[in-house]
């Protein structure tokens, strides 16, 4: 069955627009291709959108822990002034807390054979506590204890081809870094988002040697575990009853993970340009399709005063309209999605960014798709007032 | 023997209308008093600007009556509303100088479109229905042609098959006949006639074709918004039961 008679047994009517769409071919290819651009520039905002939500997300999950303790002015992990170390002992006397540890976070450069330097978000931990539970760095935690030892990310961008399988097979490798010497003896798989390149995990005695001017006693966070069988909630509350506010904030892990995701797409430019960006992807879906759509009306005027003399009523004619936008929306849609999936393996592999498609987002795209092809039809019915059949004679 | 006359389907008391406003307000139909009846083809003449397309428009439910009465198919048309007038339309033909097909469609698309405005029940048999008709009118040949692969008066004629195929019960033509050949337009002229025998059609058409003329039940002359002369029999042309509607032209 051809398109045009599956459309018409459909629709229970000649599919007008689909025919009037598929004799312009021209124009037809030009409103396809305008609204798989807009298409894909929407997936591609919102891909980068999720990468931003996912590498936030990351750092978090490895996290052995239930609940960060942090400034009171920290907007993400990497920043907020140092807590002090009393509020650990504090937060240890708090009934439900099983575990504290400190968390030291700094940035360090590596430098690459070429000169390039790939940013390094770096974590002093204390050796003897579990404060990650990534298995990389579970397996050779006892090594941190080493002067200057280092655990590296894996997934680091831009890293020397070959060094990381090496590395695994058990070389070690050691580089420059705030004038010392780091001896990097495991890898672990975390992955770099849009402002760091990858992880670097050092013991606490090492994050302080590299970073001379912090103070021991006031790490960036400190983690807490629960007791088995703690009340979640209740803990948090007596945890941020005990700790002064005006100097801590208290967060479960999944709600800290929110507030950075919230911080970082509507506080910062990056999810700020990508918001920016869904909203002109949109607008350039509209203005074509609405191009389209009243230069076809434009183009049929007498063709519909003619069926107005012969009885058919306004809601025919706006069916028509409708007709054309859903037919440009799913035939402009599907290869926008084709080429956008591409589009993501090529951003991943490149950048290393956790950018994926997600069903969600497929269909939400879809809709809006819909929607604005709905929206750019609505306003393109309004030349079809122009089509008075008193004017054929 | 037979009961009271019926109505005739068009009757017209008083008539005006009036285009522009203010100083550029001008009459272009004064005062009309006419009948016509069912059946009859009457052809309208007279000169350039006399007044002929507005009667059709206004008689046809296309322009909104501003004066006086238009009783059209037992609807008073003064006053009646938009609907009002598109169930007029789906009851009438009409025929324009410009053909006005739609360039995507196909012959036989472009008069099933006089079909679908009835509904899904018309559609029943249309292709049979269709093709028989542009068989009528020499069209066997091109069913499936484009309109850009058809000849001026190849596309009149699909326009004129699009105009019939709903079995409308008054066909109103603008000089239809300008793009066809003699041989074409008598055709055009006799199935019209044929129609107004077998079914009551009754059509009203403005032509200056003197062929046409000669074959006329009836001729109005126009003038100045005014009918001039009247010419030709009064009488019935249609003395027949009333055949069902929209039943296959034969
Ligand atoms: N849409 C219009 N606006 C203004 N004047 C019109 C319009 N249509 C017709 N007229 C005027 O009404 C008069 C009758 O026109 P018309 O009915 O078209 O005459 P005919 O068909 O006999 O040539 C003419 O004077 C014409 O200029
Ligand atoms: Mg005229």
């Amino acid at each position: 069955m051809t398109a045009a008679a599956a459309l018409e047994r459909l629709l229970g009517r000649l599919p007008l627009g689909w025919l009037q769409l598929a004799h312009n071919r021209v124009r037809f290819l030009a409103a396809l291709a305008g609204v798989a651009f807009a298409g894909i520039l929407v997936l591609m905002q919102l891909g980068f959108m999720g990468a931003l939500i996912a590498s936030v997300r990351l750092p978090y999950e490895h996290m052995n822990a239930d609940i960060i303790v942090s400034a009171a002015d920290m907007n993400t992990l990497a920043d907020g002034a140092p807590v002090p170390r009393q509020r650990m002992y504090e937060a240890l006397a708090v009934e439900g807390v099983a575990a504290a540890t400190p968390l030291y976070f700094g940035k360090i450069d590596w430098k690459q054979p070429d000169g390039a330097i790939r940013t390094l978000d770096t974590f002093g931990v204390d050796p003897a506590a579990r404060p990650f539970r990534t298995p990389g760095i579970e397996a050779r935690r006892g090594d941190l204890a080493l002067a200057d030892a280092a655990l590296l990310d894996a997934r680091t961008r831009n890293a020397p081809k070959g060094l990381f399988p090496r590395i695994a097979g058990g070389e070690t490798y050691r580089f420059e870094a705030k004038n010392r010497t780091l001896t990097v003896g495991g890898l672990f798989e975390l992955g770099g988002g849009f402002v760091t390149d990858g992880y670097l995990i050092v013991s606490d005695q090492t994050f302080l040697r590299l970073f001379p001017q912090r103070a021991p006693g006031a790490p960036n966070h400190i983690l807490l575990t629960l007791a088995p069988g703690a009340d979640a909630a209740a803990t948090l509350a007596r945890l941020r009853a005990a700790l002064p506010a005006y100097d801590v904030a208290v967060h479960a892990i999944p709600e800290a993970i929110a507030r950075e995701q919230a911080y970082q797409t509507t506080q910062r430019p990056v999810g700020i340009v990508f918001g920016f960006g869904v909203v002109i992807g949109a607008m350039v879906g509209v203005i074509i399709v609405y191009q389209v759509l009243s230069t076809d009306v434009a183009d049929h005027i007498k063709e519909y005063a003619t069926f107005k003399a012969i009885g058919y009523p306004q809601r025919f004619f706006l069916g028509v309209v409708f007709e054309e936008a859903f037919v440009l929306a799913i035939l402009g849609y599907l290869p926008g999605l084709a080429v956008a999936l591409g589009l993501y393996k090529l951003v991943a592999t490149v950048t290393g960014l956790p950018i994926a498609m997600t069903a969600g987002r497929a269909l939400v795209v879809f809709l809006g798709t819909l929607a604005m092809c709905a929206l750019s039809g609505a306003i393109a019915t309004r030349k079809l007032a122009r089509a008075d059949p008193a004017d054929l004679f | 023997m037979s009961g009271p006359a019926p109505a005739p389907p068009i009757r017209a008391l008083g008539l005006s209308h009036w285009f522009g406003e203010g100083e550029a307000r001008k009459q272009a139909l004064h005062d009309l008093d006419f009948e016509i009846a069912r059946g009859a083809l009457t052809v309208l003449m007279g000169a350039s600007g006399s007044g002929k397309t507005t009667l059709l428009t206004l008689l046809g439910g296309l322009r909104a009556v501003q004066a006086g009465s238009a009783r059209v198919l037992g609807l008073e048309l003064a006053g009646v509303g938009e609907p009002g007038l598109r169930a007029l339309r789906r009851r009438v033909g009409f025929i324009f100088q410009a053909h006005n097909l739609h360039e995507s469609l196909t012959a036989m698309q472009n008069v099933r479109m006089g079909l679908e405005v009835h509904g899904r029940q018309a559609l029943a048999n249309w292709r049979e229905g269709c093709a028989h008709l542009l068989g009528l009118l020499g069209l066997s040949d091109r069913l499936d042609y484009l309109p850009a692969n058809l000849s001026g008066g190849q596309k009149q004629r699909v326009a004129i098959a699009r105009a019939l195929i709903g079995n409308p019960e008054i066909v109103f033509a603008d000089e239809p006949t300008a793009a066809l050949d003699r041989d074409s337009a008598l055709n055009v002229v006799d199935l019209l006639k044929r129609l107004g025998r077998a079914r009551g059609t009754t059509t009203l058409m403005v032509t200056h074709d003197s062929k046409i003329v000669d074959r006329a039940d009836r001729v109005l002359v126009m003038e100045d918004g005014r009918i001039v002369e009247d010419s030709g029999t009064q009488a019935l042309a249609w003395s027949r039961p009333i055949a069902p509607r929209r039943a296959d032209v034969r």
